[in-house]
């Protein structure tokens, strides 16, 4: 019920929204929590276990109970916290773990069944026979336990991830978060203030108090005035600090747009990596429940929550309220809703010393032993020495005192430590480095404490920051003495909730203790207490004390679980933002791209760039069909092929041969300028890294050429040679793959293709076979190389990029005129496989120049890097599978890349396999299938019969082993 | 046959603006890396100055005159971007032509920084990252390298094939970032 003239929301415009498809009115600034209380509605959602009735507990982000999810289809988002949510028009909102409806559900049997539900029972029960816990067991479980759901649906909604730098990094912006960052903002440093509610002030919002002399709220608008007109600080609204990492680093959740109707382009979150000098944690703390018989009704809820409904939202959650209590500040509650004119029928304390009031009836030394009532409680009966009497409530307000919200301390490592004043555990300093804990959160629980150590923490990071600070002045403000006498658990008959979210009560950890689950993070597990959403944040202090009872240890012994990030839940949406769809990888296009698009062709990703796989002519259905047409027309007339994504790498300098002969296993240092040479390169360990030619445009002037897949690879292996292997040498490289678009020119007539180009005509004799030079292609200065990756008369002819789309046009439109065109990927492929040319295919890691048929390329005259190691025993074995070529002899005629080899009257298991197929295809120039396999003894089995076996394809196909070249094994039309 | 036409890397896809942010291509006539052979920094140095007016930068920092830029673009190498570099220059420097390699763009607006805190791991505060700092960083998985130019301009650049994945996510976030108003 609203309270008129109550709250700080005086004036708010009024909004409409949905609950379970009911329409209800709620007003701007509202969270779902306080829009429902204003409208009655105190049954929010099911639990997760036994399916209560639950309504809401808390007024912030620990709420365990009243969870819902948010829009519908695609849009959902479930396990959403009412009492975060804030409300905008037309929100929809729905209860979760309920069938058919949150008032009636049919699960809710599971509640008269509890005694057999308790802790370990799944473990116990579900044992036998096994194969049914993953079939039966485990699914109906599923689906009778549970939280939201998710929608089934991609996510349409994106989020976004940030980063961010400051000074001081403040989280909370209480009393204490907010002195902090005047301080440091007013020094000048580059603050960060992050707080986790929609706004500023934390518990001053909910508190009855004056600060300054003024009401808290006018305070903190002048607070939040002076630092808003301050350029050197941040104010983070709805941003939620997650975790604590190394290196002053911090993960933190912005809400960005849920509190809106969708936006275009607004993201949903923002997950961000704030990186601070120093950091005041300033996170206050968490009101803790008691522990009694069905304290988990809707209309029980704690104190300091009742409290911020009535005076922050204007809302009185009952009309005739009780308090039970082992503090004294949780009477404030009481004194608030009198004030407010709502009725309080009974403060319950189980303190025999708390203070006496003139405006409410005070129980001393009683305790709330149980309620009563179904979807609300109705009444609560109370125990004192003068036996049990019953009490008519619509709404208890209970106080077990309060928790420093210390997590963040303990995300790297830190253990807190128990301090017995206020019956609860504070931050040991110094856990997180460069982080230091002010107000709430470190123990201190009044206003002028808060303000003094926010100050005092600033002060602190402003000298390490070495940044002078101006004088401090303190407000005057709330300075009152936290009493507390410790109340974990009322005594007596029935389930007294302690994890309200995972439905853990205090029987069920003394059955742990019992069963000898004695260590607090035995218990954690075996009951599942603090493992839902909330991480047990009102709980773990209250399970841990029960278990310390239970197995006759003190408090500090039992110790606590270890708190991990992240403080709040986080959406795998976030922390996974911007990397949906193709966002994981940059996509790296061509620059032919576009004719190539023009021209239909298809794509192929290889790594991360996309390469035209073949281009279908009309009447061609399938890819075999272009394919076999362009290695037709790259045999008989002239191809076009764009191969830029091979690496490029620029060497220059007086070492650059040295580099080569030591990169590469063959000589390069007597390579004469205007030519190209093939090379092979090896790992450290010895086996082949790569091949590619190598080019020498100069004296000390090289061009490398690298495969696809190993440009970056073979790059940072050069990289690492010059500067820590060879870091005398005189060398510079630098990468120029992107600098140049590179065409191969492939065919009988591709040297007339080019003429019709060149400036200057080429002939054989001009550029032989294996040159290289600078030519000059229709006004653009390029560099011709003639060598051939399809073993036909070939060049490759290189541009700059800029020039890119216009040259692979115009070699296309020449191309055409000889009766050639353009090729892909897949006649490439074909076209190398005939000649028994290597790919990553061959060359994939496990393989030796021994195994490629090219020890003769290692040169005995120098060294070079993977020589040692080479010739350690059994990398030149003859046994060693090694390469050879295949094609079919049996019915079965295809080959396929992966199959497996054996001689065919062995049985087809692995300890006879004789070696494995790389790369296959149809070859139109011979008229059949062509493989390259890696083969046992290999070259001594030329004209036998091996078996290839592919199980996943399901072919069996006997072969002949042939020499890897099938086709031009002299390579005459290449030298042309 | 006629002439080649040149295209840029970001050809059709720019320029764009988004709330306050702009994003436009911004291709210097020229790129060149200039990489110093083995002690011939001072030397080197010198004949940078002589042929166009600059200094060679320090670690992520550039320097400008008039139209010609020198950035600090990784170990031991600086990339000139503007005119063509001078041919005495060889004599002190490996030079490679970058010209076609990268794409690069300008993104300049009172957002400009908030834009790639979304997209690039580095520290972009004024007072850290003054006009003419340099960074060699990851942006959205590509390697990049960002440059103040001017009080709310960023040069960025990027591999030439990336240029339509860097213009995409850039329009992502300034969208983002847009739509906070």
């Amino acid at each position: 019920m609203r309270i008129a003239g109550k709250g700080l929301m005086q004036g708010a415009k009024p909004v409409t929204f949905s609950f379970n498809g009911r329409h209800m009115m709620g007003l701007e600034g509202d969270t779902l929590a306080s829009a429902l209380l204003a409208n009655g509605v105190h049954l929010v959602g099911r639990s997760f276990k036994y399916h209560r009735p639950r309504g809401i507990l808390t007024a912030g982000s620990e709420e365990p109970n009243a969870l819902v999810t948010i829009g519908s289809g695609a849009q959902q988002d479930p396990n959403i916290r009412a009492t975060q949510q804030e409300i905008f028009e037309g929100l929809e909102a729905r209860s979760q773990n309920c069938w058919p409806s949150v008032d009636y559900d049919v699960q809710a049997v599971n509640d008269l069944a509890a005694p057999f539900f308790g802790a370990g029972f799944y473990y116990k029960t579900f044992m036998w026979p096994s194969a049914f816990w993953e079939k039966l067991y485990e699914p109906i479980i599923r689906k009778a336990a549970g939280l939201g759901a998710l929608s089934r649906q991609a996510d349409p909604d994106a989020c976004e991830k940030a980063y961010a730098f400051c000074d001081l990094l403040v989280i909370g912006a209480g009393p204490a978060g907010l002195m902090a960052a005047l301080v440091a903002g007013r020094a000048g440093a580059d603050v960060i203030l992050a707080e986790e509610d929609a706004h500023m002030g934390g518990r001053l919002l909910s508190e009855v108090e004056e600060v300054d002399g003024k009401p808290a709220a006018d305070w903190i608008a002048q607070m939040l005035e002076e630092l808003d007109n301050m350029d050197n600080v941040r104010l983070m609204t709805r941003t939620a600090v997650t975790g604590a990492y190394d290196q002053g680093t911090y993960g933190a959740l912005e809400r960005v747009g849920h509190h809106h109707s969708r936006r275009a382009g607004l993201p949903r979150e923002c997950f961000w990596r704030i990186v601070a000098k120093r950091a005041v944690l300033a996170a206050g703390a968490i009101e803790r429940p008691v522990a009694f018989a069905n304290n988990d009704r809707p209309g029980i809820m704690t104190a300091g929550a009742v409290r911020s409904y009535l005076n922050r939202w204007g809302v009185a959650p009952g009309q005739n309220v009780t308090v039970f209590a082992n503090n004294d500040q949780a009477h404030r509650t009481a004194r608030d809703l009198v004030d407010a004119g709502v009725h309080v029928a009974m403060v319950i304390d189980s303190r025999h010393d708390a203070p006496d009031s003139n405006l409410y009836p005070v129980m001393k030394g009683a305790q709330v032993c149980s309620s009563s009532g179904r979807k609300r409680v109705e009444s609560i009966t109370v125990r004192s020495v003068a036996g049990e009497e019953k009490i008519q409530t619509d709404c208890l307000a209970m106080s077990g005192g309060w928790n420093p919200s210390l997590h963040l301390t303990c995300h790297l490592n830190g253990r807190p430590q128990w301090n017995r004043d206020i019956a609860g555990f504070v931050p040991a300093p110094g856990t997180v480095p460069g982080l230091t804990c002010a107000g709430a959160c470190n123990g201190e629980f009044s206003t002028a404490g808060a303000l003094r150590e926010g100050a005092a923490a600033a002060v602190e990071a402003l000298v390490e920051l070495e940044i002078k600070q101006s004088e401090v002045t303190l407000p005057q403000a709330e300075n009152d003495l936290y009493r507390v006498t410790a109340l974990w658990a009322v005594p007596g008959k029935g389930r007294a909730w302690l994890d309200f979210q995972n439905d853990v009560t205090v029987k069920d950890v003394k059955q742990a203790a019992t069963e000898n689950f004695r260590s607090v993070e035995h218990m954690k597990r075996y009951t599942t207490q603090g493992m839902a959403t909330d991480q047990g944040k009102n709980s773990n202090v209250a399970a841990l004390a029960v278990l310390a009872d239970a197995t006759g240890r003190g408090i500090p012994e039992t110790g606590t679980t270890t708190f991990r990030p992240p403080f709040a839940p986080v959406s795998i949406a976030a922390m996974g933002a911007g990397a949906a769809g193709q966002g994981c990888k940059p996509q790296r296009f061509l620059t032919s791209h576009r004719a190539s698009r023009e021209m239909r062709a298809e794509q192929i990703e290889v790594g991360l760039w996309y390469r035209a796989s073949y281009f279908p002519k009309t009447g061609e259905n399938t890819w075999r069909q272009s394919c076999d047409r362009e290695i037709g027309l790259v045999r008989n007339h002239v191809g076009v092929c764009d191969v830029s994504t091979l690496g490029k790498i620029d060497i220059q300098g007086p070492d650059a041969a040295k580099l080569l002969d030591f990169v590469y296993t063959n000589t390069f240092s007597t390579l004469k300028q205007g030519k190209v040479c093939y090379g092979l390169m090896l790992r450290e360990d010895g086996f082949v890294m790569d091949d590619g030619t190598t080019a020498r445009l100069g004296e000390n002037h090289y061009v490398m050429t690298t495969t696809t897949a190993a440009a970056g690879q073979v790059m940072a292996h050069l990289e690492f040679v010059r500067q820590a292997l060879r870091p005398e040498w005189d060398v510079q490289i630098t990468s120029v793959t992107e600098q140049w678009a590179q065409f191969a020119v492939a065919g009988p007539n591709s040297r007339d293709l080019l003429n019709g180009l060149l400036k200057e005509q080429i002939d054989d004799t001009s550029w032989p076979f294996m040159a290289c030079g600078e030519v000059e292609v229709l006004g653009v200065q390029g560099r011709l190389f003639r060598i051939s990756f399809s073993g036909e008369l070939a060049y490759e002819i290189a541009i700059p990029a800029r020039y890119g789309d216009a040259l692979f046009r115009a070699l296309i439109e020449q191309a055409k005129a000889l009766g050639g065109g353009a090729y892909g990927m897949e006649a490439l492929n074909v076209l190398r496989i005939e000649k028994g040319f290597l790919t990553h295919a061959e060359l994939n890691g496990t393989v030796t120049a021994f195994d490629l048929g090219m020890q003769g390329m290692m040169s005995k005259k120098k060294d070079f890097i993977g020589k040692a190691m080479s010739t350690r025993p059994g990398l030149m074995d003859d046994g060693r599978e090694q390469l050879v070529g295949l094609k079919p002899v049996g019915p079965v005629k295809q080959m396929t890349a992966g199959a497996h080899l054996f001689n065919p009257d062995d049985p087809v298991e692995r300890i006879y396999d004789q070696g494995y197929v790389t790369s296959a295809g149809f070859s139109p120039t011979l008229g059949h299938s062509v493989a390259l396999a890696f083969l046992k003894n290999g070259p001594d089995r030329i004209g036998d019969e091996v078996r290839l076996v592919d199980h996943m394809r399901g072919i069996d196909a006997l072969c002949e082993v042939v020499d890897p070249v099938f086709f031009d094994p002299d390579g005459g039309r290449s030298r042309g | 046959m006629d002439d080649l036409i040149a295209m840029t890397p970001c050809d059709g896809l720019l320029p764009v603006t988004i709330g306050d942010v702009t994003l436009t291509e911004d291709l210097p006539v020229a790129m060149t890396s200039i990489a110093p052979y083995a002690g011939q920094d001072e030397a080197l140095n010198a004949a940078l100055k002589d042929a166009h007016g600059l200094d060679f930068p320090a670690i992520n920092r550039s320097t400008v005159k008039a139209d010609a830029r020198a950035i600090w673009f990784g170990q031991g190498i600086a990339l000139l971007q503007g005119p063509a570099a001078a041919i005495e220059l060889a004599k002190f420097a490996a030079l490679t032509d970058q010209s076609d390699g990268w794409a690069v763009v300008r993104l300049e607006g009172k957002g400009a920084a908030d834009v790639l805190a979304r997209l690039a791991p580095v520290d972009l505060r004024r007072q850290n990252f003054k006009q003419g700092h340099t960074v060699r960083t990851e942006l959205a998985h590509m390697m990049a390298s960002i440059t103040r130019i001017g009080p709310d301009a960023l040069q960025i650049m990027v591999f030439r094939s990336m240029a339509r994945t860097l213009v995409h996510d850039l329009k992502t976030a300034m969208a983002g970032v847009a739509a906070r108003g």
